[in-house]
């Protein structure tokens, strides 16, 4: 377990309260940074894949490799594979308390497969490969999802080009709020997220 | 007997004090019985013992009078009995005294015990008892304190028979030194005497304990190790989580410290048999306290405000804990049954596979797809008379019947569906779930038969529609698939897709159940997925505006576990539960599970919102919580043990509270609660008591029809207390009545004002203010053209009215006379006695009178007497009376019509109060015409009179000597016959 010096906690944590996107208290953001260190083994080291994973595997049960991925990207925002402490907080603060637009291209984000700024069909097809349980014959199960894709659209392109872009699905999701995660777990559920910002708010560091 | 009396008889309080009471058990009353059976012929079959006198008197309380015993050698001595023969000094062996109203016994020998049981008779058991309970131990007291019972080994007897025969030895040898020591021998012979005696008792004793281990065996007592292994395995099963657990929490109540003997109860309580108590969170239900008695697990009255614990006994002893909560939660039965399913589930399976194995060529035809499917099934349809099983046999195969669930055969769906459900669904409902439906349709309820009829055509009628059907039908039935085979985010998806079918229409409605899509929706509402709740609850509450949804919703147990959704953290979550409970719970088996759920409770809780008026989302949701809770609670509130239960869950503080709030869409299903509630006389008190008149009346003033109508409605239900009216005038409320008299395109509306002017006109106050508001003019304005159930509280408003003369005169004026004649034609028996009232009452004016005669009106009247509802008749005929005082030529009018005084004498044959107070009234008033009176005479009026003046002394009576009155001037051989029996009533 490493340490890190009270002054460069303090330094750090002034750093991120004054970023806007930070939604997190002061003592949340030491206790996120420690957090962090205590993971990764120092503050100016990163956070890799496979360590993010295993955080969202256990803190919030995720399960979808394909999505675990996808929010390690959605929180890499300057895409070198690793998490800084900044990323780390102000991802989370997205994550845990995010208003509904910043969850909304979030989420888009996260969909968006490729990177290009729409969700296409082979996206949707992509990320909803795994989400109908068994089925007799493999054409069978492709048949089935890919009506499942013609229902996304149906209900969510609204300029019907074939592709989501981002405010296709902010009016979806605006509409219908069960919408938001429509193609995946990407956000953590309330109960999870409760006992997440609980601990945080504990005095007690854990890590 | 004295081990018997101890160990095996059931003592009520701790041992040892004197007021210790034989319990009234059934191994006491065999001990009881055995001892009775000993006593009596104890004479006979030992002579010589019988004569023993005791060394002390067996006192006690009897209930044997002294005159009952009657021996020889008994003395009486001022009412007391007192025996000849003596004990040694002054005490008789047998007396009988008065002591204050009881009378004392007290017996030296068994030869009078046998006696005084005798003279008991029938009452031999309780004597017995008294005996006993005065004296605890017999034993010592007849043969003396060495030997008294004690604990272990008794080995007094040995001791005195080892001191006989050393008695006996001695005197043998002062017998052979000294001759005739007369005195000692006869010491000698009583105590041998006294051996005997014991000798038999003992063998008594033996008896009555062989007898009571046997009874003792078949009730086995608690013991601490039995208790704590219950409570443990119950430990469990208890825990947070709702639809899993049987128990919030059970533990042992107390500091937990547990006595050497393994009980947690305080020593002073361990005498009475108490093991430990035990504290029980039931999910549905208060605290319960449990005590656990050596006897068996009984509800004590629990602990007080300072921590101590009331040990009073509450309801009956239960030898099992389980057994005991079954009863007391019902969530705790269910789930307890729930827990054995599991088990049974297995067995089912089997059960299933040999049946796939026998239906297997059926099967191949079924898996083949929908279509062929239904076409046999329509030949079958076509050859119709294949019988009853034949039936059956089709609608095991018709997938998606909601009949097979209804009948407790949902085992027969098709095997792969319910291998995808039970995937879906973690937890399953519990079978007794299920079938508790049809059992409960057979509950006497003759609405429920209606229902399966109703549920069964519909069945019947989506059969013959399948020929064509709508695309929807095909596109919903892709849509249940994903949420069948998906995971969650497949099921939002479908979900969501769901919702953009119009799903107000029917053919939606039935194409979801029809496909088999209610059942997977309400699994939904099973799992841990918020989301998938939310969307499940967003179709249910649309679609369940269907009555036949409704019922399929009820069947499939949706309601439980919407209920159970009541408790759940999620405020949309659980505003869509209490808004779907609203639409379901139309009909009355649905409010009835939602009761016996625990659901009453649980909406009541949702009330309780705190009333900010600042608007942020937070209190807003907490306000359309309240507002679906106050939804679902006016559903419910339709049964009369819903408004019970409602009131008992303190729904009405927090109701009044919602009252005051400024938002209508709050108010409208909070009032409608109200009013719906306002049946029972308790809400009414609770109504004007907790001041909620003031807010009925403020938003009578609304700009809301229906709330304004629901406002009215409460009025006038409230209205019947006289409080309730006076409230109403204080607070203004009847101008904002009267003004609603305007609105006269809304019927609904209409009916609530004029019924709350009806039963505000009843207090004279109220009378004036309607004055001065003309409300008379507008009431007879809308006796044309409105429907009956409007006129009824119209015509009654104006018979409250119009006991004020003056309005007499202006229901005249404004032309009310004739419509209100005319009505008298009508059908409806709620508007004729309301008519009559008020025609009766207007012509107690001559004018009125002249109008009423003109239009015919007495004829009419007259002719309602031949109405079969008794209060139309009684009504008429007290309406006959101001017609026949106030008419010209009175007489020769009520002789005009044929057969009219004939019938009005044959209704004093009715059993009604009303109605002969009502003829007798009209018949005093007809016999003040000679001529009349002549003629009701011929129809033997005099001795139907006195016939009914001998039965009754009432209301009547008055009338009636009226009649007498009258006959007095005829004739007087009558007159006095009649009046000596009229008199004493007067």
């Amino acid at each position: 377990m490493s340490v890190i010096k009270r002054q460069d906690l303090a330094k750090m944590t002034e750093k991120l309260l004054k970023r806007k996107e930070c939604k997190f208290e002061k003592h949340e953001i030491e206790k996120l940074i420690t957090m962090f260190v205590s993971i990764t083994g120092g503050v100016n080291n990163k956070l890799d894949r496979t360590k993010f994973r295993d955080v969202l595997h256990i803190s919030f049960n995720m399960t979808d490799d394909i999505l675990m991925d996808r929010v390690f990207r959605a929180f890499d925002q300057d895409s070198d594979n690793y998490l800084s402490h900044e990323e780390w907080v102000i991802g989370l603060s997205t994550f845990l308390k995010g208003a509904q637009d910043d969850k909304i291209k979030y989420c888009f984000v996260v969909y968006d497969l490729n990177g290009d700024g729409w969700i296409s069909r082979e996206e949707m097809f992509q990320l909803l490969k795994t989400s109908i349980l068994k089925h007799s014959s493999e054409e069978d199960q492709d048949e089935n999802i890919k009506e499942l894709v013609e229902l996304i659209l149906k209900k969510m392109d609204h300029d019907h080009d074939s592709r989501l872009s981002m405010s296709d699905f902010k009016q979806a999701v605006e509409s219908e709020i069960l919408l938001l995660e429509a193609f995946g777990p990407c956000l953590p559920s309330p109960k999870l997220r409760d006992a997440f910002l609980e601990e945080l708010s504990q005095e007690q560091a854990k890590y | 007997m004295g081990q018997a009396l101890i160990r095996a008889a059931q003592w009520t309080s701790a041992k040892g004090g004197s007021g210790g009471k034989l319990e009234f058990t059934k191994l006491n009353e065999e001990l009881l019985n055995s001892i009775i059976q000993f006593v009596d012929g104890f004479s006979a079959k030992y002579p010589e013992e019988t004569k023993l006198v005791f060394k002390k008197p067996l006192t006690w309380q009897t209930i044997v009078s002294p005159d009952a015993i009657n021996l020889p050698g008994l003395e009486d001595r001022g009412g007391d009995k007192i025996s000849e023969a003596k004990a040694d000094k002054d005490v008789p062996l047998f007396s009988l005294k008065r002591d204050g109203s009881d009378f004392e016994c007290s017996c030296m020998t068994m030869e009078y015990c046998e006696q005084v049981l005798r003279a008991a008779g029938d009452k031999k058991m309780i004597e017995l008892r008294a005996c006993l309970e005065a004296n605890r131990d017999p034993v010592a007291n007849m043969l003396g304190e060495r030997f008294a019972t004690v604990e272990g080994d008794d080995n007094s007897i040995f001791r005195f028979i080892e001191e006989i025969t050393k008695e006996i030895e001695q005197l043998a040898k002062q017998h052979a030194e000294n001759e005739g020591n007369t005195e000692k021998q006869e010491e000698i012979e009583e105590k041998k005497l006294i051996l005997k005696m014991r000798l038999i008792l003992l063998r008594l004793d033996q008896q009555l304990l062989n007898q009571s281990i046997a009874q003792i065996t078949k009730d086995v007592r608690l013991t601490p190790v039995m208790v704590d292994g219950e409570v443990s395995i119950l430990q469990e099963l208890s825990g947070e989580d709702e639809r899993k657990h049987v128990l919030e929490l059970i533990d042992f109540w107390g500091d937990g410290y547990v006595f050497k003997n393994g009980c947690r109860a305080p020593p002073q309580r361990q005498l009475h048999g108490d093991i430990a108590y035990i504290e029980v969170r039931p999910f549905d239900g208060n605290m319960l306290y449990i005590t656990a008695n050596t006897s068996g697990y009984y509800v004590n009255k629990g602990p007080d405000n300072r921590g101590d614990m009331n040990y009073e006994r509450e309801g009956d002893a239960y030898r099992e804990l389980v057994t005991l909560l079954k009863d007391k939660s019902a969530h705790f039965a269910e789930m307890i049954d729930k827990q054995e399913f599991h088990l049974k589930v297995q067995e089912k399976d089997d059960y299933m596979d040999a049946r796939k194995v026998e239906e297997d060529d059926e099967d191949k035809e079924s898996t083949a797809g929908y279509r062929p499917e239904r076409a046999k099934q329509k030949t079958e349809e076509d050859s119709k008379d294949k019988g009853q099983k034949q039936k059956t046999q089709k609608k095991k195969r018709l997938e998606p019947s909601l009949k097979w669930k209804a009948l407790g055969m949902e085992e027969y769906q098709e095997p792969d569906t319910r291998a995808e459900q039970k995937k879906l669904k973690k937890k399953k409902a519990s079978p007794r779930m299920k079938t508790k439906t049809p059992i409960d349709a057979d509950d006497t309820f003759s609405e429920s038969s209606t229902e399966s009829e109703e549920e069964e055509e519909a069945v019947e009628r989506r059969s013959e529609t399948n020929a064509d059907l709508p695309s929807e039908y095909w596109q919903i039935q892709k849509l249940v698939k994903y949420l069948k085979g998906g995971n969650q985010t497949a099921t939002i998806i479908a979900l969501c897709s769901m919702r953009d079918f119009n799903l107000a229409q029917e053919t939606c409605q039935l194409a979801i159940r029809d496909v088999g899509g209610l059942e997977v929706l309400i699994n939904l509402l099973d799992t841990e997925e918020v989301k998938c709740k939310i969307g499940s609850l967003k179709i249910l509450k649309e679609i369940s505006r269907n009555t036949q949804i409704r019922r399929a919703i009820a069947d499939l147990g949706g309601l439980q576990t919407m209920v159970k959704i009541l408790r759940d953290p999620d405020k949309d979550l659980k505003c869509l539960a209490a808004e779907t409970i609203a639409n379901v719970a139309k009909f009355r088996r649905a409010r009835r599970t939602v009761r016996q759920h625990g659901g009453i409770r649980k909406l009541v809780g949702l009330l309780d919102c705190p009333i900010v008026s600042a608007t942020n989302p937070e209190a807003d949701k907490d306000a359309e919580v309240a507002r679906s809770g106050a939804l679902a609670l006016w559903s419910c509130s339709k049964s009369k043990k819903n408004k019970e239960a409602m009131r008992k869950a303190g729904a009405i503080p927090l109701l009044a509270k919602l009252l005051k709030s400024p938002n209508e869409n709050m108010l409208i299903p909070v009032v409608g609660t109200l009013q719906e509630c306002a049946s029972e006389p308790s809400y009414r008190l609770a109504i004007r008591t907790e001041g909620m008149i003031e807010d009925l009346v403020k938003n009578l003033k609304s700009q809301t029809d229906e709330l304004q109508m629901h406002c009215a409605s409460a009025i006038f239900k409230c209205a019947e207390e006289k409080e309730t009216r006076d409230l109403v005038r204080q607070y203004g409320g009847l101008d904002p009545l009267v003004s609603l008299l305007q609105k006269t395109d809304n019927k609904e509306l209409l009916e609530a004002a004029t019924g709350a002017i009806w039963k505000c006109a009843i207090s004279p106050e109220n009378v004036t203010r309607f004055q001065e508001l003309r409300a008379i003019e507008q009431l007879v304005g809308l006796l044309n053209d409105q429907p009956e159930e409007v006129l009824v509280n119209v015509v009654g408003g104006l018979g409250e009215l119009a006991k004020d003369p003056p309005n007499r005169l202006l229901i005249r004026k404004a032309g009310g006379i004739p419509p209100l004649v005319n009505l008298l034609t009508g059908t409806n028996q709620a508007l004729l006695v309301n008519v009559t009232r008020a025609v009766g009452q207007c012509a107690e004016e001559q004018d009125n009178m002249a109008i009423i005669d003109k239009l015919d009106g007495v004829r009419l009247l007259w002719s309602l007497l031949k109405n079969q509802n008794p209060d139309v008749q009684a009504s008429a005929a007290w309406a006959i009376c101001p017609c026949i005082e106030n008419a010209k030529d009175a007489g020769e009018m009520v002789r005009s019509f044929v057969g009219g005084l004939e019938l009005i004498v044959s209704l004093l044959k009715s059993e009604h109060r009303e109605v002969l107070a009502s003829v007798c009234a009209a018949i005093a008033n007809i016999a003040k015409d000679e001529e009349n009176l002549a003629v009701i005479t011929d129809h033997g009026v005099v001795p139907m009179l006195a016939r009914l003046t001998n039965t009754y002394a009432w209301k009547g009576s008055k009338f009636q000597s009226k009649v007498m009155s009258s006959h007095q001037v005829i004739n007087k051989h009558q007159l006095s016959y009649v009046e000596i029996l009229t008199l004493p009533h007067l």
